[in-house]
């Protein structure tokens, strides 16, 4: 029995080993990754990397099981116009700490999660131009003190964020002596404001929306304070790729979808500037 | 990941302290409430031994996380304001202390039953036998198992990162993001794990060695 199981634990190790390595060389061989468009127009599938807990952008719908919302919709459209009427997209969830190691180890094809283009971020991954124009802004109770992101500069202020957006690190300019608490995700941060854990949870307004339109004890104040252009992340390398995105996303714009697909998604939404989001 | 330290090291700092106080404090209340439960269950009085078995059962059998989210988010709005650290100190305690209380229970009840027949037989009272006969040869009994107990705390402290603890976990998320080098960010945070939990496991080693 004894020699059994240290023949197992022996088996675990290598196995571990193995894994392990096969993991590291899978991120280190940068040079000969394979040609994302010629691979996706071969098996007709685009698979994008999409956000779950997103509502209006890619929220899961619990009773038919599918992620729906605006950059689903905006996908599908992309992907139709990318690979041809056949051609299928393929959601897979990401949350904002997941999707950079996801694209780089090729389990996505592209990101369209909420992400905004920003000079850090661009020099690990490739950006399309923008494809909606977020600002970041605060979200609090209804009869909350707080106005603006000026109110939270004092010290004793808890802000909530998401680990992993850059929102975290805009808030620490406009209100230094605030401090910041970083949740997983954008349902937990706004569990957490429920629970009185904090003042004011911030993000991009579009998601705060979301959560607004949810739940109407809770209200966007003081506008936006900083531009968070949202950009489709492809892997460095894949300039083909990359060009494909972006013409699929000029042509969606100029037919009028993109259009169709804001209003369809944000026609509702009490405070959102329509007229602004619209392109072309 | 010399870089990873170089540019983060306060971050990871402050995330191990968290983590190490999160740990003692949790480890502490963990072994009196425990060994405190371990010996109602024994008792003869059968309302206690009911009360014990169903604190544990509870405990034992609740995720972690549960338990850790139900004191962040359902406690605060109901009750007293809490931080995520407590919540989350909280939360360890009491699942951990459902483990030790019956690791403990199995150390009392292989101390031979004749000791402490002979001990009540010597005019000690129950608790008094228990003190002074029982809990001693137990605990040496269950110091491997207990050993492994406090290992496993020490690792599960890692479920301060969803409630914003600011333990090491969670300063190994942020990285991650900032720096956009997952990999190394986690290795630097295990690293730093084994370097609380390697000492301990060979402190238990040595306590074993010597009492058993």
């Amino acid at each position: 029995m004894k020699k059994f199981l240290s023949k197992l634990g022996i088996l675990f190790a290598l196995i571990l080993m193995v894994v392990g390595l096969s993991a590291c060389a899978k991120s280190s061989s940068g040079s000969s990754k394979p040609d994302v468009l010629a691979e996706d127009k071969k098996s007709e599938t685009i698979t994008w990397g999409v956000k779950a807990d997103t509502k209006l952008f890619g929220l899961m719908d619990v009773k038919t099981n599918r992620i729906q919302g605006f950059e689903i919709d905006l996908a599908k459209a992309m992907t139709k116009q990318i690979l041809g009427p056949k051609g299928k997209a393929r959601f897979i969830q990401v949350t904002s700490q997941t999707r950079m190691p996801l694209l780089r180890n090729g389990n996505i094809d592209a990101i369209m999660a909420t992400m905004t283009i920003t000079p850090q971020r661009a020099e690990q991954v490739d950006f399309s131009r923008s494809y909606f124009d977020a600002g970041q802004a605060i979200l609090v109770k209804n009869g909350s003190k707080i106005k603006n992101v000026h109110d939270l500069n004092y010290s004793g202020a808890v802000v909530l964020g998401v680990v992993g957006s850059n929102s975290v690190q805009n808030i620490k300019k406009f209100a230094p002596k605030a401090k910041v608490l970083q949740l997983t995700d954008y349902s937990q941060a706004f569990t957490a404001l429920r629970s009185g854990q904090g003042q004011a949870l911030t993000t991009d307004n579009g998601i705060l929306y979301g959560m607004s339109v949810e739940n109407p004890n809770y209200s966007v104040v003081g506008g936006t304070f900083t531009k968070e252009p949202y950009g489709i992340a492809v892997d460095k390398g894949q300039k083909p790729f990359l060009n494909a995105i972006n013409s699929a996303l000029t042509e969606v714009e100029k037919s009028g979808q993109y259009n169709k697909l804001i209003y369809k998604w944000f026609g509702n939404v009490k405070g959102f500037n329509l007229k602004g989001a619209y392109r072309q | 990941m010399i870089q990873i330290f170089h540019s983060y090291g306060n971050l990871l700092l402050t995330g191990f302290i968290q983590t190490l106080w999160c740990s003692i404090i949790a480890l502490f209340f963990a072994l009196i409430i425990g060994s405190g439960f371990a010996i109602l269950e024994v008792t003869p009085i059968k309302f206690l031994r009911v009360i014990a078995k169903a604190y544990i059962e509870l405990f034992r059998n609740i995720p972690l996380l549960v338990i850790t989210m139900f004191f962040y988010v359902v406690i605060p709005m109901y009750i007293a304001k809490i931080s995520g650290f407590a919540a989350g100190t909280i939360g360890l305690t009491l699942y951990s202390s459902a483990f030790i209380a019956e690791t403990v229970r199995s150390g009392i009840q292989s101390v031979d039953p004749g000791q402490m027949e002979g001990s009540r037989a010597n005019g000690l009272s129950f608790w008094q036998a228990m003190r002074y006969i029982v809990l001693p040869q137990a605990f040496r009994y269950v110091i491997p198992p207990l050993g492994n107990q406090f290992i496993n705390l020490v690792k599960n402290s890692s479920v301060l990162a969803f409630v914003a603890g600011f333990d090491l976990m969670y300063q190994g998320n942020v990285i991650a993001s900032d720096s956009l080098m997952s990999m190394s960010s986690y290795l630097c945070v295990g690293l730093l794990y084994l370097i609380i939990t390697l000492p301990l496991s060979y402190y238990m080693r040595y306590l074993e060695k010597k009492l058993a």
